[in-house]
C-alpha cells in the first residue's frame, strides 16, 4: 500500500463514508467546485454531486445550525470551517444549541464540524489557532485531533458515525508534511482512545496533534543525549479524555509533562493535571509540569511565532529539569 | 426570481383562504385560540401558586397570529415555535398535560425536568412525529437550525414544509440573518414568520431597526414577503397558506410579517413600565384577537353564542383534567440529570462526594519511592 499523507487520509475517510452512507454530506464555504482552501474535499463534488457537497455562504452560524437541523432528521453532516479559528463565529450554535440538543430535547444531532487547525505555519492570529479548550470545557461535544495520518482516517470514519457532534480538528501543519499506511479494509479507531506513540520508563509526555511529532523529537533527543527513557501518549481524542491510559502512563513512569500548542491559561494540561493530582498523587515522584503556547495571540513573525509556541528544545528541557527532581 | 412584497390578505385571484374555511374548521381555530387562552390562565393560577418552577410567558393578544399560521401546516410539516407561539405548538398536537408537566418541572414531563416551559419538541420521520421542534432561548438560532431541516426534505425530496417564528427582537441576530440568506440561497421550502409584537423585553422595535417594517427585509434576501394584521386569524391563516403553498412549489423562502402587541409582559414578573400608559388597555378593548374572531363568527357565520360557550365549557374541563394529571404527576429522581449526555456513553458518573458514588478512583495506594524527594531542590513554576 502507498504511502498517503494526513490530508488524503482525510479526504479518504470522507469518500469512503459518502459511498458508505447516503446520509453522509457536506456544508461549507468553498468546499465544492473549488475544493476548499487546503484542496480537502477536492473531488468529491464532482464524485456525489452539488446536493450532498454543498458551497456555502460566508455564514458559520447558517452551516453548524443547518447541518443541526439536518441531523436531527437523519443526515450525517460534515461541515468545513474554512479556518478552525472561524468556529467562533458559530460557538453559539455548538454549545448552546448542538450540544444540548440530546440532554435538553433528546434530538440526535450527528454531525461533524472539522477545520484546519494549529500553528507553526506564520499564518498569524486568525488562522493558526486552537480553541479546542473551549469546546472540551462545554458537555455534550465530543473532541478529536489527531496526530498521525492513520488516525486522521480512522478517526474521521468515527466521528462520522458518532450518534452526537464531533469537533474534528485537523492539523494544518501536518496535512501535507505527514504521512501514513492506511490498515487495509474499513479503517476505525475508536473515539475516547489514546495511543502510546512511544513506550519509555523514566518520564511520560502526554500531547496531541502536531506537538506529538515535537514530543517524539525530544524523546529521541533525551534518549541520545542524556540517556533518558520517554513515554509519548498521543491522546487523540481531547473529549472523553482517556483517564485510564493518562493513569496508566503516570504509574509506569511516575514524572509527567504535558505539552500542548494552545494557550497555558485554561487549556487542556490543567485540566490532565488536575486527574492526575486527584487519582494518582501518589504515583508521583515530580508535580506535573507544562510546556504550551505562552498567553499570546499568536503573531505572524516567524522569530515571534516561533518564540510563543513550543519548540523541542523546550520539551526537552522540561523533560531533563521533571526527571532531574 | 425577484422578490415581491404584498400588503394584504388576498390572495391569488381575490380568493381569501381564510374566509373559504369550512364553518367546522373555522370553529377549531376558535378552538385553539380559546384554548391558549385559558391553559395560559390556568399556568397564571398555578404560578401565583408557585407550582410553576420558572418564568412564565404569555401570549395575550396574539394567539390569532400562532393558530392560524401553524394551522396552515399539514401534519408532516414541521414548526419551530418562540415563546409566545403556545398555540402554534397546541395545532401541532403539544398537549396540556405536556405542558403543565414542563413548567411544573415534572420528571414525567416531555424534557424530564432539563428544560423549561415550551421548549420541548417531537419531530422526525413524518407520520411518526407530530412535528414541532423546540426552541433555545438565544434568539434567531432555530433559523438557521430549521433551514437543515428543511434541506433535509429537499435532499430526500419529502414533502414536507418547515414554519419557523422569530420576534421583533431576533431579526436583529446574526443567526437570523444568516439563517434566512442561507434557507433563501439554497431556495428551501421555508416560511419565516416575525411576528411583530412591539417590544422585545423592553425594547421598542424603533431600537431594534431603522427599517419603516421588517417585511422590508424580504427585498434585501430576495425573497417574498407579506405583512398582514396578525389578530385577524383568517388573515393569518390566508397569508400563511399561501407561503406553505409556494414552499410545497418549489417556490423558496416567504418572510411573513404579523402585526401583533404584546398585552403582557416579557414574563410574568415583568411590569411592562416602558410600555405609554393606554396602550395596552386601548389593544385589549379594540384589537383582541378572540374578541375580533367572535363577532365574525356571530355576525357574519351566524354561529350561535351557545355553540361558542359550548367550546368553552369543553376547554375548560380538559385543563382542568390536564392539570389535575400533571399536578399528580412526580418529579425527577435526582440521578436522571447524569443521563443521556451524549448516546455513548448514556451515563455519566456522579462526582465521587455524592452520596453512594464510586470513591474507588481515589487511589489510596502510595507508590514505591514516594515522599523520598528533596525539598530543598526547590521546584519549577
Amino acid at each position: 500500500m502507498a504511502e498517503i499523507t494526513y490530508l488524503e487520509a482525510i479526504r479518504e475517510a470522507l469518500d469512503e463514508e459518502m459511498a458508505r452512507d447516503k446520509n453522509v454530506f457536506m456544508l461549507g464555504e468553498d468546499i465544492g467546485a473549488f475544493g476548499g482552501a487546503f484542496k480537502v474535499t477536492e473531488g468529491l463534488m464532482a464524485k456525489y454531486g452539488e446536493a450532498r457537497v454543498i458551497d456555502s455562504p460566508i455564514s458559520e452560524i447558517a452551516i453548524v445550525g443547518a447541518a443541526a437541523g439536518a441531523a436531527h432528521m437523519g443526515m450525517r453532516p460534515v461541515v468545513e470551517m474554512q479556518f478552525i479559528d472561524f468556529v467562533a463565529n458559530a460557538y453559539d450554535m455548538l454549545t448552546n444549541y448542538v450540544a444540548t440538543a440530546r440532554y435538553r430535547a433528546f434530538l440526535p444531532c450527528p454531525m461533524v464540524v472539522r477545520g484546519p487547525s494549529g500553528g507553526y505555519v506564520r499564518g498569524g492570529p486568525f488562522h493558526s489557532q486552537n480553541p479546542e479548550a473551549g469546546f472540551v470545557h462545554t458537555p455534550g461535544l465530543k473532541v478529536v485531533y489527531p496526530a498521525t495520518a492513520e488516525d486522521a482516517k480512522g478517526l474521521m470514519k468515527a466521528a462520522i458515525r458518532d450518534e452526537d457532534c464531533v469537533l474534528f480538528f485537523e492539523h494544518k501543519y501536518l496535512y501535507r508534511r505527514i504521512k501514513g499506511v492506511m490498515p487495509a479494509g474499513d479503517h476505525v479507531v475508536p473515539i475516547g482512545k489514546a495511543r502510546t506513540a512511544r513506550e519509555g520508563r523514566d518520564l511520560s509526555i502526554i500531547t496531541y496533534a502536531a506537538t506529538v511529532h515535537k514530543a517524539l523529537e525530544a524523546a529521541e533527543q533525551l534518549q541520545t543525549a542524556h540517556g533518558i527513557s520517554t513515554e509519548v501518549v498521543d491522546l487523540r481524542t481531547l473529549a472523553p479524555l482517556d483517564d485510564e491510559a493518562i493513569f496508566n502512563t503516570v504509574r509506569k513512569t511516575n514524572r509527567v509533562l504535558i505539552v500542548h500548542e494552545d494557550t497555558r491559561t485554561g487549556g487542556i494540561a490543567g485540566e490532565i493535571t488536575a486527574r492526575i493530582n486527584e487519582s494518582c498523587f501518589a504515583h508521583l515522584d515530580a508535580p506535573v509540569l507544562r510546556v504550551t503556547a505562552h498567553d499570546i495571540p499568536l503573531p505572524y513573525a516567524p522569530a515571534l511565532e516561533d518564540f510563543v509556541l513550543p519548540q523541542v528544545a523546550d520539551i526537552v528541557t522540561a523533560a531533563r529539569r521533571l526527571v532531574a527532581w | 426570481m425577484g422578490s415581491r412584497r404584498r400588503r394584504t390578505s388576498d390572495g391569488p385571484g381575490g380568493q381569501h383562504l381564510g374566509e373559504m374555511l369550512p364553518l367546522e374548521r373555522k370553529l377549531e381555530l376558535y378552538y385553539w385560540m380559546r384554548f391558549t387562552r385559558t391553559l395560559e390562565e390556568r399556568l397564571v393560577a398555578l404560578y401565583r401558586q408557585t407550582k410553576v418552577v420558572g418564568g412564565l410567558f404569555r401570549s395575550l393578544g396574539q394567539e390569532a397570529d400562532a393558530v392560524g399560521s401553524c394551522y396552515a401546516l399539514e401534519s408532516r410539516d414541521v414548526m419551530s415555535p418562540l415563546i409566545r407561539n403556545m398555540g402554534a405548538m397546541l395545532v401541532k398536537g403539544a398537549t396540556p398535560v405536556e405542558i403543565l408537566k414542563q413548567y411544573m418541572a415534572k420528571g414525567d414531563s416531555p424534557t424530564r425536568g432539563r428544560e423549561l416551559n415550551i421548549h420541548f419538541g417531537d419531530v422526525g420521520e413524518a407520520g411518526k412525529t407530530r412535528g414541532f421542534l423546540g426552541q433555545i432561548s438565544p434568539l434567531g438560532d432555530m433559523v438557521p437550525v430549521m433551514a437543515g431541516v428543511t434541506m433535509s426534505f429537499k435532499m430526500r425530496r419529502e414533502d414536507r414544509v418547515g414554519l419557523v417564528y422569530v420576534g421583533d427582537g431576533a431579526t436583529s441576530t446574526g443567526a437570523f440573518h444568516e439563517g434566512i440568506n442561507f434557507a433563501a440561497v439554497q431556495k428551501l421550502p421555508l416560511v419565516v414568520i416575525i411576528e411583530n409584537n412591539g417590544y422585545a423585553y423592553s425594547t421598542p422595535t424603533a431600537k431594534q431597526t431603522a427599517a419603516k417594517q421588517f417585511v422590508d427585509k424580504a427585498i434585501g434576501y430576495g425573497v417574498y414577503g407579506e405583512q398582514v394584521d396578525g389578530n385577524d386569524v383568517l388573515a393569518v391563516y390566508d397569508c400563511t397558506k399561501r407561503a406553505v403553498d409556494r414552499a410545497r412549489a418549489g417556490e423558496g423562502v416567504s418572510l411573513l410579517e404579523f402585526m401583533t402587541f404584546r398585552r403582557k409582559g416579557h414574563a410574568e414578573h415583568d411590569n411592562q413600565s416602558y410600555v405609554p400608559p393606554g396602550e395596552i388597555e386601548l389593544w385589549a378593548a379594540e384589537n383582541d384577537p378572540i374578541d375580533r374572531y367572535v363577532r365574525v363568527l356571530l355576525d357574519r357565520e351566524k354561529v350561535e353564542q351557545a355553540t361558542l360557550d359550548e367550546i368553552d365549557a369543553r376547554i375548560v374541563r380538559e385543563v382542568d383534567a390536564a392539570t389535575d394529571e400533571a399536578e399528580a404527576a412526580p418529579l425527577p429522581q435526582p440521578l436522571d440529570a447524569l443521563i443521556g449526555v451524549y448516546a455513548d456513553p448514556p451515563v455519566e458518573k456522579p462526582l465521587w462526594y455524592r452520596e453512594g458514588a464510586d470513591v474507588s478512583s481515589l487511589g489510596k495506594e502510595r507508590a514505591e519511592g514516594w515522599g523520598t524527594w528533596d525539598a530543598s531542590k526547590g521546584g519549577p513554576r
